[in-house]
């Protein structure tokens, strides 16, 4: 670009691609501490591009506005988990309920992104951030040594200038890929997940969950409803309203015939689901992409001018579901980075940058994503077993299990045990249980 | 207005729900108002954008004046994105639940309060009407009030002569165009699909981010009387909301296979066997016109 072009164009410390989680602690954090912050959605509001209905981690957020139980629309605080897996007409669950969860501080919400990242949006203008939506970025502006120096976006005009570029531009983040920062998607790597909210009155959402006040249920299942592809389901409990949804690895979709929409179909017409949909209506339904890739997926994170936070930079506990405060989490500490080489009047280049990674290294992002880097390869080479085999045999254990009609205990057993023996063997359910151990560690 | 003195021109927006996502409650029958997106009223799209491009022609000013609650300064930045120079904002609980008459009331004096603060509006705009109340009589009440001349169903502004103080413009009719010219300060209410909202470029994007909008009471525009205001001001009662039954007529899907004209052929016989008449009807033209 000229100099003329340069001399014209607006000037920030920090620009903030996207207003996400991450987006969103990311310049939250640099405005807090008096930095000079753009922030560039292209979305009409914050939120207004993502799914809703999802589980809030409070510690993550807590490190960024402690008092944002206050003020932030929370939905429920869960008090029961519950984790089934299961087959077509059967689900067995492990259920976790704690009068511990009615604390003073609650631990997980569920929420409704587009109100919440709305509301965390508003913090960020407070903070002192000037925010544009509407407005895509398009394309880095690099000097002549390649390193970062501003955006360009799809308003007409100059392009706007800093010295750090903070990418928070989610999971298919074309800035980056087109930049050469990051490789594109693989369809291995990724879910699709698909989701719907349903209306029912409070009341009866209280009473067919057993909840009071704010009370709320998160289920997580996995088994036939993907059909043998790798996946899972769930169901969250908001105020008014029940989020349902079902992801599968992107290539097991294009391996299969089945459809997203096929998928969440069934799903809601399992037995164990459709009592707790009865009479709810359809208030809205939308898809998204998950990074799933795990640790291994992990692009290179910063450069000469740039940072990388959130999904995409990968961050998604795949096992634990968990984004949203990983995102946040990597959004405060690349912020964190940006103030402190700001305050020192350092520059910011991939050396001075790689702080930020440096300090990932000692938070749960990193720590938990390496626990489970072998995951991602294991269920998804193994998963006619674990979403098919598995869950099935459980099933039909139980029912054995539980069916009472004459044949002795014993007997019982040992035809559970050789259901299990048939269908994968010694050899293999060794094999299986070894590697989910390793993967697991 | 003298020829010195810069056009200014007022658009009066308002923030509705997007009335393609609203729902009726399934149990109780009442709208679902909460978690609805808002959007500014389509129509007035149409007399901003108008207003835009009388200010392209002749420079001045636009400001946007919106009566709601709080929220609906995000209506009011989305106007300065688009390219507006300044935002007011009339918000007080006391205007809560106005019908058109209160409405134009409250209007018309922030108008007046706009007059003393940024110089008075050579024209007023509005929508046609608001897809939330389909009344379109707020733009005539503040015409009425202000004293202005006004212009309603206008499609397009063909000359504003700021010397002379004339207005010339099309307004839709039955049957045809008319042209009419006016005397300013004039109230425009602008029809629909007569012009495309334009895109602000990054500078008037990141201005309208920075900008203050300029948030009013009912005190601040000098309303004194607030019996003139809210539900107390507004003699319209809304006697009873329902939602239309359903029709009890059904899409009817008709499955078809094979070549185009097996597929038209399994459709046609498909209408006919349900509407025989049809069938009789146009065999006995084509019976006809085969002679
Ligand atoms: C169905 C589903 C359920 C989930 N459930 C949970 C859950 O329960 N709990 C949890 O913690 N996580 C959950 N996640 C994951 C979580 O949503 C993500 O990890 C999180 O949103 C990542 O935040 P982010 O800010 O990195 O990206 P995003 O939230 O995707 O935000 C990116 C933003 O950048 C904007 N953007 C992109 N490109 C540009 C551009 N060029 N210019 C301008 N703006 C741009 C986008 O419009 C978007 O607003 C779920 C995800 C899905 C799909």
């Amino acid at each position: 670009m000229s100099e003329t072009e340069q001399d014209a164009s607006p000037r920030f410390d920090a620009i903030v691609v996207g207003a996400g989680p991450s987006g969103n602690a990311a310049a939250y954090v640099m405005a807090r501490e008096g930095l000079n912050v753009l922030q560039i959605e292209r979305g009409e509001y914050s939120g207004s591009k993502n799914v809703q209905g999802a589980i809030l981690y409070a510690d993550a957020l807590e490190k960024i506005i402690p008092e944002f139980r206050d003020e932030a629309p929370l939905e429920r605080h869960v008090i029961e988990q519950r984790i089934w897996t299961m087959d077509d007409r059967s689900h067995t669950g492990v259920h976790y309920r704690s009068d511990d969860f009615n604390e003073e501080k609650p631990n997980r919400y569920t929420i409704l992104r587009a109100q919440f990242d709305k509301w965390f949006n508003s913090r960020v203008r407070d903070a002192g951030a000037t925010v544009l939506f509407e407005t895509t970025v398009t394309e880095l502006v690099r000097d002549l040594s390649g390193k970062v120096i501003g955006v360009r976006t799809d308003r007409s005009g100059n392009p706007i200038m800093a010295p750090v570029v903070v990418l928070a531009e989610g999971v298919n983040g074309l800035v980056g890929q087109r930049s050469g920062l990051r490789e594109e998607l693989k369809p291995d790597t990724v879910a699709l997940a698909v989701k719907e909210m349903h209306f029912l009155p409070r009341e009866v959402i209280e009473a067919r969950f057993n909840l009071q006040g704010n009370e709320g249920v998160v289920i997580e299942a996995m088994g036939t409803i993907t059909k043998g592809m790798t996946g899972t389901g769930f169901l969250y409990t908001n105020e008014e309203s029940i989020s349902i949804g079902i992801g599968c690895i992107v290539e097991d979709f294009v391996d299969s015939a089945e459809t997203p929409y096929g998928l969440l179909e069934a799903f809601k017409n399992h037995p164990s689901i459709k009592p707790l949909l009865a009479g709810s209506e359809i208030k809205e339904y939308a898809a998204h992409l998950i990074p799933e890739g795990g640790y291994r997926a992990i692009p290179q994170l910063y450069g000469d001018g740039w940072l990388v936070v959130g999904d995409a930079g990968q961050f998604v506990n795949a096992v634990h579901r968990e984004g949203s405060n990983l995102a946040m989490t990597t959004g405060r500490i690349a912020a964190e980075t940006v103030v402190m080489l700001t305050r020192k009047r350092e520059a910011m280049s991939a050396a001075n940058l790689a702080a930020f990674a440096r300090r990932l290294e000692e938070t749960f992002v990193m720590k938990d994503l390496r626990k489970y880097k072998g995951i991602p390869n294991l269920l998804h080479g193994g998963k006619a077993q674990f979403f098919g085999t598995y869950p099935r045999l459980i099933s039909q254990a139980m029912q054995t299990w539980f069916r009472v009609d004459g044949v002795d205990k014993k007997t019982k057993e040992n035809a559970i045990a050789r259901s299990f023996r048939e269908a994968r063997g010694w050899r293999g359910m060794i094999g299986d249980t070894f590697r989910l151990v390793r993967a697991w560690r | 207005m003298t020829g010195s003195k810069p056009l200014h021109s007022v658009v009066c927006i308002k923030q509705v729900p997007d009335s393609a996502q609203i729902r009726v409650h399934p149990v109780t029958n009442t709208i679902m108002r909460q978690g609805v997106p808002t959007i500014i009223n389509p129509f007035d799209l149409f007399a901003l954008e108008e207003a835009l491009r009388l200010r392209d022609r002749l420079g001045g000013s636009v400001t946007v004046l919106c009566m709601g609650p709080m929220t609906a300064e995000d209506s009011l930045r989305k106007a300065l994105t688009f390219g507006a120079d300044r935002a007011v904002l009339l918000s007080d609980r006391y205007f809560a639940g106005s019908d058109t008459l209160a409405t134009s009331y409250a209007l018309s004096m922030a108008l007046e309060q706009i007059g003393r603060t940024f110089g008075t509006p050579d024209v007023v705009f509005t929508g046609k009407q608001t897809i939330d109340g389909d009344t379109a009589q707020v733009g005539p009440g503040i015409a009425r009030r202000l004293g202005y001349n006004q212009l309603t169903y206008i499609s397009k502004i063909r000359e504003l002569d700021p010397a002379a103080g004339v207005l010339t413009v099309e307004r839709r009719a039955e049957g045809g165009t008319q042209v009419l010219e006016t005397r300013l300060p004039v109230l425009i209410t602008m029809l629909e699909g007569t012009n495309e909202m334009r895109r602000g470029g990054i500078d008037t994007a990141l201005a309208a981010a920075k900008a203050e909008v300029t948030i009013w009471n009912a005190a601040a525009v000098g309303i004194e009387d607030l019996t003139r205001c809210g539900l107390r001001g507004s003699p319209t009662i809304v006697k009873k909301v329902f939602a239309p039954s359903a029709r009890s007529e059904k899409a009817v899907m008709i499955p078809v296979e094979g070549t185009p004209y097996e597929s038209a052929r399994a459709v046609i016989e498909a209408m006919f066997a349900r509407l025989p008449d049809v069938e009789a009807q146009l065999l006995e033209t084509a019976a006809q016109s085969a002679y």
